[in-house]
């Protein structure tokens, strides 16, 4: 692979490239679900291909390729350049960067168990048995299983010298049953919705789950949810579980402190963001005992947004964005640090495929954790509701006002869980939101949940980031706007 | 780009190799694309990029079990993986009694949507266009930022039992926000010609927009009659047509489980899904090869008819309507070619008709709350006006909506003739503008 991405630098600087990066990635894909006892999807698929991104005339121009010849690399980096060259042609200054060194390397996520080894028929046996166990259920009218593996290796190169081979091995499982009674449809998934969860680790991430054994748990609570009481409409105390409060931190820390949206880069699709350049160091973006922290390393975790070094060659970072409540930091890439006074980027680009540019993604942006047990927080809880499992997820272009619901939500009454409440929903200003929070559970509660499915960037790209998160509590929260009719 | 002889060549290499295998019958997939996208930000451009691409898609069917591998390589020993990774998928699972055998050879209706101009935009054109629209900016004191793409995609397929069909198209799409200190608006459009539409137009338009959306006020969240844009209808109405599929219905997991036959929407809506009309793309064949039939989805506001893939069609004693995705997949199918019925209604007519409303440009970040009253979230986006006493007065700041699809297909008071429109969150489709009474904004946001 280095011999391609030889080729294509030293095509590029012939061409007048005064920068090139290049990365050689094949991606090995493999997607198996359950829909009713029957197999759904059972396919693999293989991609690899190159794709380069050079510096000429002081812009950018990118272009990839699955030709992987002598003839298809030279085409693809005179293409890079041909396209620089024309996006000069509306500039309003040369892209500056910031310094890095140049690294050669090789890395590989640890994992114990290669899902592409493990039989197949052990794969679809165990889904068919947890979709089985759903199905026995009465009022359960549809059952979903699924695993998704990837294998990813990369191999980049860069003018200045670095040449980093990086494999990642990423597993996926979940499950979900659904029942339609009367006039409603209600849903429980497990451990997460949406797929369930993903981290960066072989198939002892799935056998970790014990999905056979939460299955009729699932199932029961989905066709319980329909005589349950409908969650009141109120300004109140919410505590949200681990998964649902990691959707939240996506949306409404994570997005916000991407330096291209705060630049004005996303704005014609993903959004801006309400966090302008004044606000770092100067906003009280939550409580005292909010910390969170953007950090890639593998000491962190498993995430989806763990490597070595992002796709423009800079090592993982952990990088604080909330300190004490006090907000502190941005992702950056290169291009982007100095416009924040940072001498060197945070190392955030990433790129979702050998034929898409890298753009600033999130690495795993988590929650550190607090001080309580979970079960010193309900019975220190006069009145809330606890809500777990996302449900649907919503919040505007700059990330002031969201709103989410949850598949399930439990009331807390004098400290003590109680009866079960359908359709629950929070909604409410990012700031205010996280300001609110006064209790953090301690680390024995503290998942690494993955979000597979992030999109950003035009061609849009799909990108997995981490999230950890503990239950927390906030109050003065507004309550059941989505399902008021007033 | 390579030329059908190529695609139907690989085809034929995977249909011999296959032969030599354990495989029943085999069924191959050839997507070809080439494609580059300009992307402008702050008045100039930042990002710019082409890809190029073939991936072949093979799915065996062996002993009554069915699987797919998809691979960018296609040497023969590349190609003879992939069978194998296809067999090796299929021999593990148990067998299936309704898996259906391939489709036989079938006809299709031509469809012709490769324009060659489209093809040959360069990086340079896209570049002088981007520049006059951020020239434009400039001149008006406003930021500018979108992207300007265009590219093609080839599609072959063919099967062991004598199926072949293939389909080309060209895409050109532009889009731009248009931002003017803390207000902004957004215009955008695509088509298979790139002369459909012209950039500086849709600068023009946008810009103008965004000044009008500058001093924003506050009103209190409250049901509003609002004047819906095209792209905004599209947004929105996309959520709803997964549940037109036949497969989802018997899922349970369809909002017209219980209500086919009966009068759901306003008399003034009907829909069809159309992949022939003029200002629809794609292909004229689904997944497994079946050509694709117009359907009437619902016919002045009773949900009629469903689109069935073969295995559906069979459960259901149906014909197939061409409508399947590849198989295997849990989904079954889904109507993609939406064409509304529309009026005649302008969007000048609905403004000066309205009272008080408001005017909405686009929405945002669109999700399903209750999946069978079809309740949708999301937010106002790039221009939400005011309109009092059938004129524009101010703009208004951005709200959430907590709406029920079908409630707002009841409340259409005006339509608008249905256009081509293209939106961020669902397939673009030939839709009208509406003016819809008591749609359900529940919260403000801060800008």
């Amino acid at each position: 692979m280095w011999d391609l991405s030889t080729q294509a630098i030293d095509t590029a600087q012939l061409r007048g490239a005064s920068y090139a990066d290049v990365r050689v990635m094949h991606i090995r894909q493999r997607d198996l679900t359950t829909k009713n006892g029957q197999v759904g999807t059972l396919a693999q698929a293989e991609s690899i291909g190159l794709g380069i991104r050079v510096l000429a005339n002081g812009a950018w121009g990118f272009s990839s390729t699955d030709r992987l010849t002598r003839e298809g690399i030279a085409a693809c980096a005179a293409q890079a350049v041909f396209i620089a060259k024309a996006s000069a042609l509306a500039k309003r200054g040369d892209v500056v960067m910031a310094a890095e060194d140049a690294y050669i390397d090789s890395w590989q996520s640890p994992f114990r168990k290669d899902p592409f080894e493990i039989p197949l028929e052990t794969q679809l046996e165990l889904l068919l048995a947890a979709d089985a166990a759903m199905r026995g259920v009465k009022g359960v009218t549809l059952t979903e299983t699924g695993m998704q593996f990837r294998k990813i290796d990369s191999w980049f190169s860069s003018s200045i010298g670095s040449r980093i081979h990086q494999r990642k091995v990423i597993s996926g499982c979940g499950i979900a049953a659904t029942s339609f009674q009367g006039d409603e449809i209600q849903k429980r998934s497990y451990p997460n919705s949406f797929g369930g969860q993903h981290t960066l680790q072989g198939y002892e991430l799935v056998e970790s789950l014990e999905l056979l054994k939460h299955a009729p748990r699932v199932a029961e609570e989905a066709a319980a949810l329909h005589s349950a009481a409908q969650c009141p409409e109120r300004t109140g105390t919410v505590v949200l579980g681990a998964s649902q409060l990691g959707l939240q931190i996506h949306e409404s820390i994570g997005h916000p402190i991407e330096l291209d949206r705060v630049l004005g880069q996303e704005a014609n699709f993903a959004g801006t963001s309400f966090l302008t350049l004044d606000k770092l160091n100067n906003l009280r973006y939550a409580s005292d005992i909010v910390n969170v922290v953007a950090d890639a390393r593998i000491d962190h975790g498993p995430g989806l947004g763990t490597f070595a070094y992002d796709d423009e060659g800079v090592p993982a970072q952990c990088t604080d964005i909330i300190k004490e409540g006090q907000f502190r930091g941005y992702l950056s890439n290169r291009e982007t640090a100095h416009l924040v006074g940072l001498q060197r980027s945070s190392g955030t680009m990433r790129t979702e495929s050998w034929n898409r540019l890298p753009i600033i993604r999130m690495t795993n942006i988590s929650l550190l954790p607090g001080t309580w047990s979970f079960d010193d927080l309900v019975a220190d809880t006069d009145d809330a509701i606890l809500m777990e499992t996302n449900r649907s997820w919503s919040i505007d272009d700059r990330r002031y006002q969201f709103q989410f619901s949850t598949e399930i939500g439990w009331e807390i009454k004098g400290g003590k869980k109680r009866r079960m409440l359908k359709n629950p929903s929070y909604s409410g200003i990012t700031t205010e939101f996280w300001n609110s929070c006064d209790a953090i559970c301690k680390f024995d509660q503290w998942t690494l949940w993955g979000t597979p499915n992030c999109g950003k960037g035009q061609p849009m790209q799909t990108m997995g980031t981490g999230h950890g998160a503990s239950p927390a509590r906030f109050r003065n929260i507004r309550i059941g706007a989505a399902f008021s009719n007033q | 780009m390579n030329d059908f002889s190529t695609h139907r060549r690989i085809i034929e290499t995977v249909l011999r190799l296959a032969k030599s295998t354990a495989a029943d019958e085999t069924e191959v997939h050839v997507e070809e694309t080439s494609g580059a996208l300009t992307r402008f930000a702050n008045n100039a451009i930042h990002q710019n990029v082409a890809e190029q691409g073939l991936t072949v898609s093979i799915r065996t069917i062996v002993d009554h079990r069915t699987a797919r591998a998809t691979t960018n390589r296609v040497d023969e020993d590349s190609l003879r993986g992939a069978i194998e990774a296809s067999l090796s998928l299929a021999h593990s699972q148990p067998k299936d009694p309704r898996l259906l055998p391939l489709p036989c050879r079938q006809r299709y209706r031509k469809v012709n949507r490769f324009i060659k101009r489209t093809a040959d935009v360069s990086p340079e054109d896209r570049a002088r266009a981007v520049g006059r629209v951020c020239d434009l900016a400039v001149k008006k004191g406003q930021v500018a930022a979108g992207t300007f793409s265009t590219g093609e995609n080839h599609t072959a397929m063919g099967n062991s039992r004598g199926l072949f069909a293939s389909y080309r198209e060209t895409h050109a799409e532009f889009s731009i926000t248009m931002q003017e200190s803390a207000a902004a608006s957004w215009a955008k459009a695509n088509s298979a010609n790139i002369r459909d539409f012209d950039p500086q137009k849709l600068a023009a338009l946008a810009s103008e927009k965004a000044h009008l959306a500058t001093n924003a006020r506050e009103l209190p969240p409250a049901r509003y009659t609002v004047i819906l844009e095209p792209a905004a209808v599209l947004d929105l109405v996309g959520f709803l047509f997964y549940d037109f599929s036949a497969t989802a219905l018997e899922d349970k997991r369809s909002c017209l489980n219980d209500r086919m036959g009966k009068q759901l929407f306003g008399k003034n809506i009907s829909i069809s899904d159309d992949v022939y009309h003029p200002q629809q793309l794609g292909a004229p064949f689904d997944g497994e090869g079946i050509p694709r039939q117009r359907v009437l989805l619902v016919d002045r506001g009773i949900p009629k008819n469903l689109v069935y893939a073969r295995s559906a069609a069979k459960r259901a004693r149906k014909r197939p309507t061409g409508h399947g995705f590849g198989l295997p997949n849990e989904y079954g199918e889904a109507p993609m070619n939406l064409v509304f019925s529309g009026g005649d209604a302008s969007l000048e007519n609905m403004i000066a008709s309205t009272d008080r409303g408001l005017l909405v440009t686009r929405l945002w970040y669109i999700r399903e709350v209750d999946p069978y009253e079809k309740v949708m979230t999301g937010m106002t986006r790039d221009g939400l006006f005011l309109v009092e006493n059938g004129r524009v007065t101010s703009a208004v700041r951005n709200f959430r909506f907590n709406q029920s699809l079908i409630e707002m297909l009841r409340n259409v008071e005006l339509l608008g003739p249905a256009v081509r429109a293209t939106g961020e969150e669902a397939f673009e489709m030939v839709v009208p503008a509406m003016k819809v009474r008591n749609f359900h904004f529940s919260e403000v946001t801060k800008f």
